[in-house]
């Protein structure tokens, strides 16, 4: 057996991938990290105590492995969703009542409730162990934009199966948005932005029209909040998971316990 | 001179040892001064501004526009909404003490036929938008209320509020009977009974 691995491990394709010895020695094991593409943005060593489940509680490993199942399970399901009147409703049903392994669509679910949580137990967990402090008070604040991003990604999904609690839950939301300072059109001050008498912020231009892309929730809201979700947060949230990462790192690796 | 140092050491006194005298220092030539290329765009750049300013202006500049050319180009110039007036009939397919929810699903509104309000027999369509949080609340018969699934405002025939989280009254939209016979409902204007707009004779049709 050791020696079908050995061969193995001598082979020219494995050592085109893996461009350094097994991590037998001390040496090849911090080299593993360093080299490779998924493990660089990861400390080389870390505290045996800075992992204790006790500790860390791993919330911020749950989030990301979440995120993970999030995003898998969420490409599968673009497979069979419109986002368009005709067939929002009917594709998120017939992924319950036709398609094989329509569970997807639960899991997906599920997964976002979950990850909502486990974002709040992280930070709560990063509070309570004062690991916002310096030097890792810049890695905080990604972090509370990347929970921000989180309760985003639940509230354009929420609108994506176009059921009543969709639409009133996005309507009774996205009405909040009149009330922006400013840039909504019952918010305070969205007088001063006026130019000769002429109110620049009306139903028709505020912060909710942006948002709705209409004035009411209708079908531009819902290919809206598609492409929201399904592209634009998810590529803004995959790279602060990375910056957010790579400065646990560099902020001297993960808090310890005092 | 050694004899000098020892008197002097013994004197307590310290003595510098005499150094050899120092070559005189061929004086350089002096440099005429002269407007180089180099020093010219230095002047230059010292009295207006440095090229890496310029640089950093102009790309800060274009992503500026771009930004603001983005979110522009997201604010859409058109909606596909129905027409905001529309005919709904005449006088006589409303009656008495009644709420008619014909309209409610395609329209968004109620027309009311009551005296409830001011004692006087009046005609007038509710905009069926919960003043809450904008929910469509349901007309209830029974209980005389409308009532929001929401969060549970509750609103009498006359549109005025009485419970749950709803801070007014629904809103009025314009109603007017036409030459032709026929009521017309005008989505576009909005009556508010707290700013005092309900006597606003374009907010209802006054019935004989």
């Amino acid at each position: 057996m050791s020696s079908i691995i050995e061969y193995i491990r001598k082979s020219q394709i494995w050592r085109s991938v893996f461009r350094h010895p097994a991590p037998y020695d001390r040496r090849n094991r911090a080299v593993v990290v360093l080299t490779n593409f998924f493990l660089h943005l990861h400390p080389v060593s870390v505290k045996k105590g800075g992992i204790a489940l006790s500790y860390t509680w791993c919330m911020g490993g749950v989030t990301f492995f979440l995120f993970l199942v999030e995003a898998l399970t969420g490409v599968l399901l673009m497979f069979y969703y419109r986002p368009t009147l005709e067939w929002a409703f009917t594709d998120i049903r017939a992924l319950r009542d036709v398609t094989t392994l329509g569970i997807m669509r639960e899991i997906h679910r599920w997964g976002a409730h979950a990850m909502v949580i486990t974002v709040w137990l992280h930070m709560y967990r990063v509070f309570l162990t004062g690991s916002y402090k310096p030097p890792r008070e810049f890695n905080w604040v990604i972090g509370v934009i990347l929970l921000v991003l989180t309760l985003l990604l639940s509230f354009t999904g929420y609108l994506l199966p176009w059921d009543q609690l969709a639409i009133w839950a996005i309507t009774v939301g996205s009405n909040m948005a009149r009330a922006t300072p400013f840039l909504g059109h019952e918010g305070p001050g969205f007088q001063l932005l006026n130019i000769g008498g002429y109110d620049l912020i009306t139903n028709a231009s505020d912060a909710r029209f942006l948002l709705l892309g209409a004035r009411t929730v209708g079908e531009e809201t819902l290919n809206r909040f598609y492409i929201m979700h399904c592209v634009a947060i998810p590529i803004v949230v995959s790279l602060l998971i990375a910056i957010h990462f790579w400065r646990v790192r560099k902020d001297g690796g993960i808090s310890q316990p005092l | 001179m050694v004899a000098a140092v020892k008197e002097a050491q013994q004197a307590g006194k310290p003595v510098a040892p005499k150094l050899p005298a120092q070559p005189a220092k061929p004086k350089l030539p002096v440099k005429e001064q002269k407007v180089t290329r180099r020093s010219f765009w230095q002047m230059l750049s010292s009295v207006t501004i440095s090229p890496f300013a310029v640089a950093w202006t102009v790309m800060a500049t274009i992503g500026g526009v771009w930004s603001l050319a983005a979110a522009r180009f997201l604010m859409p110039n058109m909606v596909r909404e129905l027409p905001s007036k529309f005919k709904v009939g005449a006088i006589s397919d409303y009656p008495p003490n009644a709420v008619s929810e014909k309209y409610t699903a395609s329209r968004g509104v109620w027309i009311v036929n009551t005296d409830q309000y001011n004692g006087q027999p009046l005609l007038y369509s509710l905009l069926a938008i919960c003043t809450h949080l904008g929910c469509t609340p349901s007309w209830l018969s029974g209980e005389q209320k409308f009532k929001c699934p929401c969060h549970g405002s509750g609103f009498y025939i006359t549109g005025i509020n009485f419970e749950g989280p709803a801070p007014r009254p629904l809103e009025r939209v314009g109603l007017t009977l036409g030459a032709d016979g026929l009521l017309e409902v005008d989505k576009s204007l909005k009556f508010q009974e707290e700013l005092g707009q309900w006597s606003d004779p374009k907010s209802y049709v006054e019935l004989g």
